[in-house]
């Protein structure tokens, strides 16, 4: 990328010809171009000619698109490209996807903020917030192409039609590659701003909505894809950090002589909450954080048990005054006083960790005058596009250079910049030697960003004709939307609905985990509905679909998976289905089939189906990858996971006393079925998840008539609910 | 200090390190073999699988002072020329990695499982692979690429 940026006419940038860039923000209608009197050094810095901020070409033919947005499994590095590949009218063989520079001004999405731009991948939201900037930008490469075929021929541009790469003119039989374009490509003062209306209607697609193999894939079957975590670079060092096993405790340091002497130590860097260290080689830096004698401080989670904290949580759901309200719709107090009969039900979770197999990690270089810096990360970014690195060295962000690299797994955690902070404190130290920080799966663990504990109390009021009235959900934990969100019921038709926050904190690290407060608060309300629709003799499917009436998206997914699941069928004695309703974006039903052991409490679940909307879907086979693996995740969330937390101490440190559900519990099949939609893409990356809790506990109850209602259903827990 | 001399992919590798480094940290920070990942440094994910003379071992385990007798380490960087083993065919075709962290591991415990049983049943595949964690949940696909690279249909 051009470093000086000078904006010049057309003429101007005719004259010099391929010295040229054309870029293109996101929204901006007037192409702003950008000059470079030394053409040479521009064609080496650009190497192809760049057609906008998006797209190289070059006379090959190659077409070189940027993504935007984080690789973490999801499949962003060929979605978005396929998105501006479709519009373009490019010729996917020639297609090649490079990250792209990390400027949110160009390469941003819809922020928070109104007229605020972003780059992070976070929520599920990539290929929803960029769904339009995509093809925009592909229908403006292709109207480039378009213009630039008809002054060459001298034709009107409104006789001329592209495919796969290719511009033709049908009158006069002419057609032209895009590679063969590039000596004759022309500018035009303005580029259109295409409207919605006027891109491609999906029927018209041609690349997207069928199955094209991942682009990134190759690169992860023979070791090459580089995580951030593979860097290395010339004169590199490498950092470690101690912790402690309570958050917020302030260190003492007790032998720092002794750590300075161990072989190949160069540094010692205290941090408000950790003692770094900078050696030669990892195994350096590791043995000697092995000898660190440190005195820990009490902090805000001293004295916190999580396991007994839970009748502090029943206290407060009982005092009168309400929390933040969160939905209020209709008169719940009305529908309580006339209910003919009420249902009141207390839903728990345990705290949970990340567990993204690549544990954290950053190389950063700080330049000798440490005036600049350059970042080797994988990162979800976040609301600083530089992750924070520039506070820390006091220079502008221009000054940081960020090399974003294939995330080994976000699920939220690589959203959060604590991890490249740090590594940048040693890097200033150490400057301009680069450091590479690596967290031991041990302090990625303990020194975790949990999903909270919380305890949801919800009440349920029938009218006087047994119809469901009004749904009340008290959700008490710390972390605000972390537990709050997906407690709202769009696609259910209660008239009378109610939903409130009520805080308590205990010091501990909280950060968004897949799908976030929609795991506990979806199987709160899906269990409830199964605990009424029991009670009044109803079948799970006919209380939903009388709830989704007016939601005909939502009650097409549940009438897709009756279907799929054979929901009606008969099942073997031993075994029963149970179903949950998800909105995350995208509006999903999942059924799942389970057995229990009774003798060992243990679950085990045979398949898993999936009915969802998601819109236009991008990648079919891909949005499945996504079902597939956020059940997966979901299971080993719902059966084997949780942190605990004993006089502030965190209990758990690597995958011997956390254990990810292993390849012997995955179900016969998980089975999803799309449903065809010309709407905007939804995420789907936290959609199936949420949907584990509810559909096991809700198949327990029809199984075993018990409730399960305390999150992670492990085997003990479960044995307690059978004999209790 | 000392100096090691390694067979690995079929090549000599000499270097100075510490008696007591493990074999990953040798492999990856010292050798560039960066394919064979870290994930827990107990033997608890599989992430760092390689083979050594042909039998998978979690190289997180070993030191490398054990490793200079001629024994043939073979990590995901030489399990084949092109990236086309049967194994890694298969698992383009299905599609399995996500995130792709955990498949270099995956590829070489499968490789050695179709070694030792060329047609391996559904059970014996998760017993044989339950080592090797995959917090991206792709364990279907994984198991969809191993009878794939297992049967005799020929992959495209």
């Amino acid at each position: 990328m051009p470093k000086t940026a000078k904006v010049v006419n057309r003429r101007e940038f005719l004259k010099s010809s391929s010295g040229v860039a054309l870029f293109i923000g996101v929204s901006g209608i007037l192409p702003q171009l950008i000059s470079c009197k030394d053409v040479k050094a521009m064609r080496n810095q650009l190497k192809q000619h760049q057609l906008t901020a998006w797209v190289h070409l070059n006379e090959d033919g190659e077409i070189t698109i940027y993504n935007p947005a984080a690789e973490m499994g999801q499949g962003s590095m060929t979605s978005l490209p396929l998105l501006f590949a479709e519009e373009m009218d490019a010729d996917w063989s020639k297609v090649k996807v490079e990250f792209s520079p990390q400027v949110a001004e160009i390469y941003g999405g819809k922020g928070w903020a109104p007229d605020s731009k972003l780059m992070f991948t976070v929520g599920s939201r990539t290929t929803n917030s960029y769904y339009h900037t995509m093809r925009k930008a592909g229908a403006q490469a292709r109207y480039v192409m378009l213009n630039s075929a008809a002054k060459h021929w001298g034709v009107p541009i409104s006789e001329l039609t592209t495919t796969a790469s290719t511009v033709f003119h049908k009158k006069t039989k002419k057609e032209i590659r895009y590679g063969a374009l590039v000596p004759f490509l022309v500018l035009t003062e303005e580029l259109p701003d295409f409207t919605f209306e006027q891109l491609k209607h999906p029927k018209d697609f041609r690349l997207v909505g069928t199955d094209i193999p991942r682009t990134e894939i190759p690169s992860k079957v023979n070791g090459k894809a580089q995580f951030a975590i593979d860097i290395r670079l010339p004169d590199m060092v490498y950092g470690v950090l101690e912790r402690g096993k309570r958050h917020g405790a302030r260190p003492t340091l007790l032998n720092e002589a002794e750590i300075l002497a161990q072989d190949g130590v160069l540094k010692t860097i205290p941090y408000a909450y950790a003692i770094g260290i900078v050696a030669n080689t990892l195994e350096q830096a590791l043995a000697a954080k092995r000898l660190l004698k440190i005195d820990w401080s009490a902090s805000d989670a001293s004295g916190f048990n999580s396991q007994e904290v839970y009748e502090a949580y029943d206290k407060i759901a009982a005092q009168q005054e309400t929390g933040k309200v969160v939905v209020e719709k209709g008169d719940i107090g009305n529908a309580m006083r006339k209910a003919s009969k009420t249902f009141t039900s207390d839903f728990k979770n345990d705290y949970i960790y990340h567990a993204q197999l690549e544990p954290l990690n950053a190389v950063i270089q700080v330049a000798e005058d440490l005036e600049s810096a350059a970042v080797w990360v994988g990162s979800q970014q976040g609301f600083d596009t530089k992750l924070g690195v520039p506070d820390i060295l006091g220079i502008s962000p221009e000054k940081v250079t960020v090399h974003l690299h294939y995330l080994g797994g976000g699920f939220g955690r690589r959203s959060m910049n604590d991890f490249v902070e740090e590594c940048a404190v040693l890097a200033k130290e150490m400057a301009p030697r680069p450091v590479k920080l690596i967290w031991t799966r041990e302090d990625d663990v303990t020194h975790g960003a949990f999903r909270p504990i919380s305890l949801q109390r919800l009440n349920v009021y029938l009218d006087a004709k047994g119809q469901l009235d009004g749904f009340s959900h008290m959700v008490v934990g710390d972390g605000g939307n972390l537990v709050a969100s997906g407690v709202h019921n769009d696609y259910y038709a209660i008239p009378n609905q109610f939903a409130e926050w009520r805080e308590i904190s205990h010091g501990v690290r909280l950060k968004h985990w897949r799908s976030v407060g929609h795991g506990p608060n979806k199987f709160a309300i899906e269990c409830m509905l199964d605990e009424v629709a029991m009670d009044q003799g109803m079948d799970p499917v006919a209380l939903r679909r009388t709830l989704m009436a007016n939601s005909p998206r939502a009650l097409a997914t549940l009438e897709k998976v009756v279907e799929l699941s054979d929901w009606n069928g008969s099942i073997a004695q031993d075994r029963a289905k149970g179903m949950a309703f998800v909105e995350h974006g995208s509006l999903g039903t999942g059924v799942c089939e389970i057995s229990v052991d009774t003798a060992t409490g243990k679950i085990k679940v045979h398949h898993f189906w999936i009915a969802l909307d998601a819109g236009v879907i991008v990648q079919p086979d891909n949005v499945k990858a996504q079902m597939e693996g956020g059940i997966i995740m979901g299971m080993s969330s719902v059966l084997n996971e949780r942190i605990t937390i004993k006089n502030g101490e965190v209990q758990q440190s690597n995958f011997h006393n956390y254990p990810l559900l292993r390849m012997e519990d995955v179900p016969d099949s998980i089975e999803t079925a799309l449903i065809t939609s010309s709407e905007i893409p939804e995420g789907v990356g936290e959609t199936a998840t949420p949907m584990v809790a509810g559909a096991i506990a809700n198949a327990f109850l029809k199984l075993t008539g018990k409730k399960l209602r305390h999150l992670p259903f492990t085997p003990e827990r479960v044995l307690e609910v059978l004999n209790g | 200090m000392a100096t090691y001399s390694l067979n690995i992919n079929n090549e000599q590798h000499t270097f100075e390190a510490s008696e007591g480094t493990s074999l990953l940290w040798i492999l990856r920070e010292h050798l560039g073999l960066t394919g064979t990942k870290y994930g827990c440094g107990i033997a608890q994910c599989g992430a760092c699988t390689i083979h050594v003379d042909g039998t998978p071992v979690k190289a997180c385990m070993l030191q490398v002072q054990n490793f200079g007798n001629g024994q043939k380490i073979t990590t995901i960087e030489g399990l084949s020329e092109n990236a086309d083993h049967p194994v890694q065919k298969a698992w383009i075709e299905v599609q399995a990695p996500q995130c792709g962290y955990c498949q270099s591991g995956q590829i070489m415990q499968a490789a050695a499982l179709l070694k030792e049983d060329s047609q391996p049943s559904r059970e014996k595949i998760k017993s044989y692979m339950n080592g090797v964690l995959c917090r991206c949940g792709t364990y279907l696909r994984i198991i969809d690429a191993i009878e794939l690279a297992s049967s005799k249909k020929p992959l495209t």
